[in-house]
């Protein structure tokens, strides 16, 4: 993975500096909390319900070893011994004082990790696909180009104050697995007719209030150009963006209001007299940041390994763990494995600084030292030698990381929720826990197949619920009343689509029942090997809608009252929802 | 007193700005170093190109087009910012500097603050006036945040990667 020379390490260390004394000013009274907010934002510092929450930039979802028990140190030090991992591939820490928020961040700045820009209307980190480098199906690699716009990106002067937060993501691989449709920019490396490398540039994608599949702006830009074409997208967007209305001011709008032809007209424009100047990249960079990309030393080792093949028929857990936690790799005797943090009755994505300890262990022995967050808040260990997996599976489980689930609906994609966030409406991990274990059951799980569920808490959608293929959301209806929109038809990936709203919204405890009742629909309806959302896009709408609402809810649901959002209970010591 | 160059000057511009019940048409501009809005300029430039010196602003939702063939008539171009937050400045900034041509003095006005400074100066602002209310000196130590950039700008022409010879890994020369 990417390594830091001196010119990273010194912009790092001169950010913790600079952070530092941002921090004694607000604390000293010198910066008022609206000047404080944009500065500290820039860094990933929130103030939540507990108070203040830090988000740390994964870059790409690339992360080693040594990095990872930084962040148990980072748990246990700072925090209540826990993190969680978002949908953008990064971690967040809920429990922090503003006061260590420097030390925490000079920690970071040791193992080449940081902040910088993981919030606030600036650049975001930038995301990728989680099998870079192994998937069978990749064309290029991402990764440098994905490193080469981080640098860019950091500090860039002229768009640290956009109209909106920005966020990119690319992949090289056929399939789309970092979800490029539903982002700002979103980019596909490819290779034209010639074998030469360049970018399906998309642009005006995302979830939120408006969710909007992003439009092509460019069908194959040369990989020279990339830095210079997207800082003119940047240009006239931050020009011209909406800033009257946060709630319109994503270039999304921008793009849907100009009509992606004249958006394009306006950054060709911009870029005429850009394009082959000095921000062109070259081949002596782009190949630099590629020699850190390199593979592994791999060695050279049969597929199918015939020990695993007994284990395989004698241990249903194993076998399905196989099928369902274990990916093909490129390489021959080797394999991709996902970690599941979807446990029934845990928070997703959440690991407890013995798990991070645990899992750095395991990709020091297992897997070249390596991990990788996924945008589904599980982790990977990418390059496993198919003869160890029996032992990986049995270590790991002593730390609850074999679910079979990846891919299955209790493989939930979930928002922290009302319990953390100010925004939410909902308690989404709560919700994400009920019904994860009514639906504990593998052969009920394993019949319905692959299905994704995601939950947001509010309309700004961190749990992508968009583009899930059941969807479900937290909505106000009335003072703190907390209701649950459901939709389906929503999915990410080559075929994106985002889903609609079946009707009108429900109680928490009924959801879990709402989506039962959506299963059943599916399972009458179903031909051969059609996935939920093949059935949803054949049949439509109608015959699900008509089965959810036919019948009336039980009339008692749940023990708590559906309408309180569970307080946060500051002065008990530990607590935390996930407990 | 203003920051110019690096260092804590006295200034002698005013900055007009309208009042209620003022127009671009019917205001009047003193006399001496006044740096006018772009409408008073649009709406009196007969008058005002007579002057020997005259500045203008602009406000962040204003193009720097339309100073297109006017940009060498100015002493000073100050750019507004109404707000910390409000970015559109900084782009306001590159375009004069580096689709304009302009190359007198760039001012940032408004609210302006010592954790800007970094990145006004790159984008090519020359000249700052910080918020009244807030030390000036501490603003020039906004500068020196960071001593080194990634990325070309106005102050910076070339990239790092074609600045410096970057290591690469080693163990992975392609």
């Amino acid at each position: 993975m990417y390594r830091y020379d001196e010119f990273d390490q010194t912009i790092v260390n001169e950010r913790v500096k600079q952070f530092r004394d941002q921090v004694r000013r607000r604390l000293s009274g010198e910066l008022k909390e609206e000047e404080f907010l944009p500065l500290r934002l820039q860094n990933g510092l929130y103030m939540q319900i507990h108070g203040y929450m830090l988000r740390i930039a994964v870059p790409y979802g690339l992360i080693s070893s040594q990095q990872m028990r930084m962040f148990a140190h980072i748990a246990r030090k700072y925090d209540r011994g826990y993190g969680h991992f978002t949908t953008r591939q990064n971690i967040q820490f809920n429990w922090l004082k503003l006061e260590d928020t420097p030390d925490l961040l000079a920690d970071l700045a040791s193992v080449e990790m940081h902040g910088i820009q993981t919030s606030g209307n600036c650049i975001r980190n930038i995301t990728s696909d989680e099998f870079v480098g192994v998937a069978h199906d990749e064309i290029v690699d991402p990764r440098p180009y994905a490193e080469i716009l981080r640098q860019w990106s950091t500090f860039h002067p002229e768009f640290a104050f956009l109209p909106r937060k920005f966020k990119i993501a690319i992949s090289g691989a056929k399939e789309d697995r970092a979800a490029i449709y539903a982002h700002d920019i979103g980019l596909s490396v490819t290779k034209n007719a010639q074998g030469e490398i360049g970018f399906k540039v998309l642009v005006g994608g995302g979830l939120g209030r408006t969710p909007i599949i992003g439009s092509v702006i460019c069908e194959f830009l040369p990989w020279q150009h990339v830095l210079t074409y997207i800082e003119s997208i940047m240009r006239v967007y931050n020009q011209y963006g909406r800033r009257d209305n946060k709630y319109k001011a994503r270039i999304k709008i921008l793009v849907k209001a100009l009509g992606i032809d004249e958006f394009r007209r306006q950054v060709e424009a911009d870029w005429a007299d850009l394009k082959d100047g000095p921000g062109t990249l070259t081949t002596e960079e782009v190949n630099r940041v590629a020699s850190f990309f390199i593979d592994p030393a791999y060695e050279t080792l049969p597929d199918h390994d015939s020990k695993l093949n007994e284990f395989k028929a004698d241990n249903r857990a194993f076998s399905n763990w196989l099928a369902k936690n274990v990916k093909p790799h490129r390489v021959s005797g080797y394999a991709i494995v996902v970690l599941s943090l979807k446990k029934p009755g845990n928070a997703p994505g959440d690991a407890t600084a013995e798990q991070m300890d645990f899992v750095a262990n395991l990709a020091d022995r297992y897997s070249f030292g390596e991990l990788r967050i996924t945008h589904k808040q599980n982790l990977v260990l990418a390059d496993v030698r198919q003869k160890d997996l029996v032992d990986l599976w049995q270590e790991a489980g002593q730390q609850e990381l074999t679910t079979p689930n990846i891919g299955m609906l209790t493989d939930i994609i979930s928002c922290p929720g009302a319990e953390f966030c100010t925004l939410a409406n909902a308690r989404s991990i709560p919700l994400a826990k009920l019904i994860a274990e009514r639906f504990e059951n593998l052969d009920y799980l394993y019949d319905i197949g692959e299905i994704t569920l995601n939950i947001s808490g509010c309309v700004n959608a961190c749990g992508q619920h968009h583009i899930g293929n059941i969807g479900i959301t937290g909505v106000e209806k009335k003072d703190h009343d907390e209701w649950y929109q459901v939709s389906i038809g929503g999915a990410e990936g080559n075929d994106s689509s985002l889903s609609k709203i079946i009707g009108p919204s429900f109680t928490f405890g009924q959801v879990p029942e709402v989506i039962e009742r959506l299963l059943q629909v599916y399972l009458r309806e179903r031909r051969e090997a059609e996935r939920f959302i093949d059935t949803v896009r054949r049949i439509g709408h109608e015959p699900f809608k008509e089965h959810v609402y036919a019948t009336d809810f039980a009339a008692k649901e749940e023990h708590t009252d559906p309408h309180i959002v569970a307080p946060a209970q500051y002065d008990v010591p530990y607590y935390s929802p996930r407990f | 007193m203003i920051i110019k160059n690096k260092t804590i000057v006295a200034d002698d511009w005013t900055v007009l700005r309208l009042q209620e019940q003022e127009t671009a048409e019917n205001v009047t501009v003193a006399e001496g170093k006044v740096i006018v809005p772009l409408k008073v300029w649009q709406a009196q430039r007969e008058a005002l190109q007579q002057r020997k010196e005259i500045g203008v602003w602009l406000s962040s939702d204003e193009r720097p087009e339309d100073l297109k063939d006017d940009i060498k008539r100015f002493a000073v171009i100050a750019v507004n910012f109404p707000k910390f937050s409000d970015g559109r400045g900084y782009s306001i900034a590159y375009n004069l500097r580096a689709r304009l041509g302009y190359t007198g003095e760039l001012r940032a006005i408004g609210d302006i603050l010592r954790d800007q400074m970094f990145y006004l100066q790159r984008v090519g602002f020359d000249a700052f006036a910080p918020r009244p209310d807030r030390s000036i000196e501490d603003a020039l130590k906004g500068f020196s945040d960071f001593s080194e950039v990634y990325q070309t700008s106005i102050d910076q022409k070339l990239p790092l990667f074609r600045r410096t010879q970057r290591k690469g890994n080693p163990a992975g020369a392609a």
